[in-house]
This record gives C-alpha cells, sequence and structure tokens, in this order.
C-alpha cells in the first residue's frame, strides 16, 4: 500500500459517509421568497390547507430574528445562497426493484437494509434522501396492525385529516427562527401513527442523507401514539464531506396520547468539518413531544456530527403522572460547536422527569449543556433529576453547562449534580500496564462515561453509537 | 528475566534512581524494601514506562528485549505487571469487560485468535476463587466503590488472569488488615512457578512472612545499598531503617 493510499484511507476512516451519490438529482434554483414556498408546495401536489400553514409560516418567518443566545458562533447564514428543494429524478418507486441501483449502492455503503428478507431483526425504515423519502420498507406488514409509517409527504396525501390535527399543535410555527422557516420550505420526513393500545412489533427507523451540494434539508418529523400504545423510533443521519456549511434545519413533533410510551433514539452524524473546521452541517433542530396522563416520552441522541449542533428534545408534561427522560451524550472534536440539552415542562401532577447529559469535548471544540426544568402551578409532586457531566480530553477544549431551573409549585422535588473531569492520564496508564493500547483505553473509558445513556439505546443502534464514539475521538487526547 | 544495569531516572529534573543494578531470574522471589521517598515506587514506575520519569542513564533487558524501547503497553504484553499500590477506578466500565480487552490485545499482539467466551468465563471462576473474590466484583465497573482490600485482590486476580512474567508487587500490603493480607498473598504464592518471578516491593517485613523472598535488598536514597537472603528482612525490622543509615555515614 502506497503512502497516498493510507492517506486516503485514514482520511475516509474520519469520516466514512463523506461520500457522494451519483444520482440525477432535481434542484430548484438557490433563493427564498413566496414564490419558492409556493413551488415546494405544488410540486408536492400539495392541498391548500397546507400551502396556506407554510405561507404563513414564511410570513411570520420574515418578521424574525435570528437569536443568538446558544453558546456557539458561525457566520451570517444566506438565506438567499440556498437551494430549498432537491429530489433525485423519477417518480417514487413502488416496489424495491424498481429502486435506482444508485441509490440501492448508496444505501448499501450506508449500511442501510431495505430488503424486508433480509433485515436482521425487523427495523422497518424510511429513507430521505435530500429533500425526498425514497422508501419505506415493512409498510403492508405494519398496516396490518393499523400502523401507519410512511413519508411525510404520503401521509399529506393518505391520512390528511391526522397531519391536519396535529401537524404544528407541539412545535408551532412561530416557535423560533428555524421552526418558522423549516414550516415554510420543509420539503419530507417521516410520519408515524400507532393505533389504541397496539404495541409496535418492530424499530422504526428514519435515515437522513444530504446528497446535492448548496441545498439544505428542511425535514419533519410527526410521530402520533395513540391511547396505551408504544413505539420505539430511531433516526440517524449523515451527509458528504464537503468544504461549504450546508443547513439542515429540522421539525420534530411528537404526540402521546394518554397512557402511550414513545422512546425516540437519535444517532446524529452529519458531517463535522475537516480537522481546521472547514465545512460541515450546521445542525438547528427543534424536537418536542407533549406527555398527555401516564405516558412517556424517552429521548436518546448520541450526537457526533454537525459543525454546530443546536438542540433540545424537550417534553411538555401536559398530563398527571406524564414521565418526560432525556438521556444524551454530544461528542465534539476538532472544531465543532455544540449546545444540546432539553426542556421538561412539568404542568401535571405527579410528573416526573429524568436528565442524563454525557458531554465530551476534544480538539479545539466547544460543548455547552443546556437545560430548563420548569414546574409550574400546578404541577404537585413533581420531580426532577438532571445529571449533566462534561469530560475533557484536551487543553483547548471547553465545556460550559447553563443549567435553568424554574420552579412555582413548593412541593417539587429537583435535583441537580454536576462533574466536570480531564480524561485521566492515570486511567490511561492503569490500561497500558493491562496491555490495552492507549487508543482503546480511551474507548474503554468514554464508554463506561456514557454507559447510562448507551444503554437506553436499541441493541444494533448501541453497538453503532460505540462505534462512533471511537472514530469520533480517534488521536484526540492532548 | 529481568536485568537492570546502572538504572538513573529522574522527574522534573530531580534524579530518584541513581544507578540500580539489579538481576532477577525465572522462579525468582525477590523483595525490595527502603523508607519512604527512597525510589521504590519509582523503580516500578520506570519499568512499567510512565512517562512522567526520563530514564537518563542505565539499560533495563527483559526476556532477552530492550524493556524501555517498548511502550507500556507493549511491556504488559510481554509479560509484565504492575500490581497498583492506588488501584485506578474506571466508572462504567466491568472489570469482565477490561480483562477481556486487556486479554485479547495481548493475544492479537502474540498473533493468538481473542479469547473464547466459554474459555474466558472459565478462567474468571477459577481465578477469582484464588483470591477469593466475590464473583459479583467481575461484573462491577473496574475498582469503583471496591473497598482497600478488594482493590489489591482485585490486582491479584488480574494478575492471576493474565498470567505475567513478571510481577511487580508495589506495596500491596499497605491499607490491608491481617486476613487480607493472607488471602492475597496465598493468591501471589499459588501464581509462582519456576517460569515466572516476583518483586515485592515492601516497607514492611511483614509481607514476607507470608511470600517467602528468595533474596530481599534495601534500596536507599536510589541505590540498592544492601542485599541479602530473606534473613535482611528479619534484621531490619529489628533494627530499623537508621541501622542502613548509619551503617552507610560510617561507610562514607
Amino acid at each position: 500500500m502506497t503512502e497516498d493510499e493510507l492517506k486516503k484511507e485514514l482520511k475516509d476512516q474520519e469520516y466514512k459517509y463523506g461520500f457522494t451519490s451519483n444520482i440525477e438529482s432535481e434542484v430548484i434554483p438557490k433563493g427564498l421568497n413566496e414564490d419558492v414556498v409556493r413551488l415546494i408546495s405544488s410540486k408536492k401536489e400539495e392541498p391548500l390547507w397546507l400551502l396556506d400553514f407554510r405561507l404563513k409560516a414564511f410570513a411570520h418567518w420574515k418578521t424574525m430574528v435570528e437569536k443568538r443566545w446558544a453558546h456557539v458562533s458561525y457566520p451570517e447564514i444566506d438565506f438567499q445562497a440556498i437551494s430549498y428543494y432537491s429530489s433525485p429524478k423519477g417518480k417514487k418507486e413502488v416496489s424495491w426493484d424498481e429502486v435506482d441501483p444508485e441509490m440501492k449502492a448508496t444505501m448499501d455503503k450506508l449500511g442501510i437494509s431495505m430488503d424486508e428478507q433480509k433485515a436482521l431483526s425487523g427495523v422497518a425504515v424510511d429513507f430521505v434522501f435530500d429533500s425526498v423519502s425514497v422508501k419505506t420498507s415493512f409498510q403492508e406488514k405494519l398496516q396490518e396492525l393499523g400502523i401507519i409509517f410512511c413519508s411525510f409527504s404520503e401521509a399529506v396525501k393518505n391520512h390528511p385529516d391526522l397531519v391536519k390535527k396535529y401537524m404544528g399543535t407541539v412545535v408551532p410555527p412561530s416557535d423560533n427562527f428555524y421552526a418558522a422557516l423549516n414550516s415554510a420550505v420543509f420539503s419530507d420526513g417521516s410520519f408515524c401513527y400507532i393505533p389504541k393500545g397496539v404495541r409496535c412489533p418492530m424499530e422504526l427507523s428514519t435515515y437522513f442523507r444530504i446528497n446535492e451540494a448548496n441545498t439544505g434539508q428542511f425535514e419533519r418529523t410527526l410521530l402520533i401514539a395513540d391511547e396505551g400504545s408504544y413505539v420505539s423510533y430511531l433516526e440517524g443521519c449523515t451527509a458528504p464531506s464537503r468544504d461549504e456549511n450546508q443547513l439542515h434545519a429540522a421539525v420534530v413533533e411528537l404526540i402521546s396520547l394518554d397512557d402511550a410510551e414513545i422512546k425516540y433514539s437519535t444517532v446524529q452524524n452529519w458531517y463535522p468539518g475537516d480537522k481546521n473546521g472547514k465545512g460541515g452541517i450546521y445542525n438547528f433542530v427543534t424536537k418536542r413531544g407533549i406527555c398527555h396522563n401516564n405516558s412517556k416520552i424517552s429521548w436518546t441522541q448520541v450526537e457526533t456530527g454537525s459543525a454546530v449542533t443546536w438542540k433540545y428534545p424537550s417534553c411538555i408534561l401536559k398530563g398527571d403522572n406524564a414521565i418526560g427522560e432525556f438521556y444524551s451524550v454530544a461528542v465534539t472534536n476538532n472544531y465543532q460547536q455544540a449546545d444540546t440539552g432539553t426542556k421538561m415542562i412539568h404542568l401535571g401532577k405527579n410528573t416526573k422527569s429524568t436528565i442524563i447529559s454525557k458531554g465530551i469535548s476534544a480538539g479545539h471544540s466547544n460543548n455547552s449543556y443546556r437545560g430548563l426544568v420548569q414546574i409550574h402551578k400546578n404541577a404537585t409532586n413533581a420531580r426532577n433529576f438532571t445529571q449533566c457531566d462534561s469530560l475533557l480530553m484536551s487543553d483547548k477544549c471547553g465545556a460550559h453547562t447553563f443549567p435553568y431551573i424554574e420552579v412555582k409549585n413548593s412541593t417539587a422535588k429537583l435535583e441537580h449534580e454536576a462533574t466536570t473531569s480531564k480524561i485521566g492520564e492515570d486511567q490511561i496508564f492503569y490500561c497500558n500496564q493491562r496491555g490495552i493500547s492507549t487508543e482503546k483505553a480511551i474507548n474503554l473509558i468514554v464508554n463506561g462515561y456514557c454507559k447510562d445513556v448507551l444503554n437506553k439505546l436499541p441493541m444494533e443502534f448501541a453497538v453503532e453509537a460505540q462505534k462512533l464514539l471511537e472514530i469520533s475521538l480517534e488521536g484526540s487526547v492532548g | 528475566m529481568i536485568k537492570i544495569k546502572n538504572l538513573h531516572a529522574s522527574i522534573e529534573g530531580k534524579e530518584i534512581l541513581k544507578g540500580i543494578n539489579l538481576e532477577i531470574k525465572a522462579g525468582e522471589v525477590h523483595a525490595i524494601m527502603g523508607p519512604n521517598g527512597s525510589g521504590k515506587s519509582t523503580l516500578s514506575s520506570v519499568l512499567a514506562g510512565r512517562e512522567e520519569f526520563e530514564v537518563t542513564e542505565g539499560s533495563v533487558e527483559f526476556d532477552g528485549k530492550d524493556l524501555l524501547d517498548l511502550a507500556p503497553e507493549d511491556r504488559a504484553r510481554e509479560g509484565l505487571f504492575l500490581a497498583f499500590q492506588y488501584p485506578i477506578e474506571i466508572p462504567g466500565v466491568s472489570n469482565i469487560n477490561f480483562l477481556k480487552t486487556a486479554i485479547n490485545e495481548t493475544r492479537a499482539y502474540k498473533g493468538m485468535e481473542p479469547v473464547s467466551a466459554k474459555e474466558f468465563l472459565a478462567m474468571v471462576k477459577e481465578k477469582s476463587a484464588l483470591v477469593e473474590l466475590d464473583a459479583k466484583l467481575a461484573n462491577r465497573s473496574v475498582n469503583e466503590g471496591f473497598s482497600g482490600g478488594e482493590k489489591k485482590r482485585n490486582e491479584i486476580f488480574q494478575m492471576a488472569m493474565l498470567t505475567p512474567k513478571l510481577a511487580i508487587l508495589d506495596e500491596t500490603d499497605s491499607g490491608l488488615d491481617i486476613d487480607a493480607l493472607r488471602i492475597v498473598a496465598n493468591g501471589v504464592n499459588k501464581l509462582k512457578s519456576p517460569n515466572n518471578a516476583t518483586i515485592v516491593i515492601t516497607h514492611y517485613q511483614r509481607l514476607l512472612d507470608y511470600i517467602i523472598p528468595d533474596f530481599v535488598h534495601v534500596l536507599y536514597d536510589g541505590k540498592i545499598v544492601k542485599s541479602g537472603g530473606k534473613e535482611l528482612a528479619l534484621e531490619l525490622e529489628e533494627k530499623g531503617y537508621d541501622w542502613i543509615k548509619n551503617e552507610l555515614k560510617i561507610r562514607n
């Protein structure tokens, strides 16, 4: 192997999803105005009420100013320099056999299995490529149980009542700058509905892939768990390595009705930029769920990608005895910046929330935890436990914690624990002395440190997440 | 097994080891005794490869290889084991996972296949009994929340699992009550074979009642100033380290 090949292999190892697929796409011209919003809506053959929703959101967005309160810095984004719609050419394939071979190859490279016969433990996948959903597996099987799992566009066509009833109820278009932008120009995403009393028998998952250059990805996910139902949902994301920054601004809304439970897991691995901080995805995402009586929402995230991340998966604990959970591992290396955490809004009685956040900073990166626990006047006997730990891998990185607590009911019980530590040279040496290399030692220590969160991930995802942590932190101790 | 010649080492410019000479053969047990600050722990750290220490002079040959030329993990893989005076905690990493990683890294280094789960578990069962280590401890995080005695027993358990050629016990007796001391010593004695060797670093003679050394060396001010058989330890215990100091003064 020549030195160049070796270098290339090393480079690929850093971000192995950095390839570009050669798939012909239809990309609309750059720029953003009302006509673009109308164009997206017409391309998707949307009903009038949805166009209306978009236009209102757009009108509102124009009046908004981007607020820069997060502990991240990035240049002004030129919203006219982005194309808001990119779709692989050709009609949406009906059967697996009709899927473009290059697209199949892309899925293979990403390790996504759409083949229902070959699928290991039965994970149903919706694959979103740039602006559109390409293929959803296991749809028929799920239909037998009354479960709807499809792209957002299909849901608008086939289940307009459900979409209309719930869309924008948890994250209203006016919620924040990027939620408003998403509401105006969102292109696709996943939709899921679990009927009353049904326990979804397989993991549902969406894989988001940005391929085109100079486009933004604005997807929406809407997940409704009807009374007494249960679903575990996973999302993964990757993008090619490019020198320009690309914008990803998603909205995720979860509705957990009485006695329902939603487990939502994310492995976020958007392209983080190169070693010098060039390129990478701006990941500005609004994720929120609402819990009705006796229901539960559990967010688990492993964040290793993106140049800048700004994201706070939150729970509105509206019903009595509702439970909200947030388990997070956020890794930043090189020049990555992350400002992530959660909001737990306690409205109902006996509501409980748990927050476990593990930040790992390496290189010159900055990693912030920002969390709000709010106990409202009527939330009698509300409880929260928060633990946020920071692990520093170098002496040039930063770890920051911004906890906010607002309590308006004196029966509330809140606990907050926080630690900051530097990865111990003693620990590494101890491992070395047992024959374990420094690189492996760091993996062991970091995985041990994140164990409480990784344990919450479904098995297959946990393995992937562990590997991801390894790759993200390669050569990071200093 | 190991030949230490004229070893000098310093930390932050301060010389701690000032010319150590020591040869240990397979099957032997050597005790190194000495007062606080004489360089006992520095010697074990230098042999294990701690980076803070700079070797300024001398050589160490381990099983035919230049030990000082090897990275710390390679020294371990070649069969050098250090039982730490203060074992380190690694939260969230189970003892089992830690040991399996260690064993497999060593096996990979030697071009061997990873250990099978069955073989590994059988080993765990056998070796944990050797130091009367509760099986539950094997599943707990490495040293986290262990008592002082449990930590030391865990060190010997790891030693049993890794079957080193040369084991260095760095003040393994410190902080142990008499029962724990006996258990630890028993473990070490059972692991003794004609093919391996042990260096017992200790401040007190007590441990040497249980682990009988073939040779005793007294380390003082970075040098081995006196060597002898096991009776030297008893003499030291009786006369104290001042005896050595005075003897040195007279000699100079």
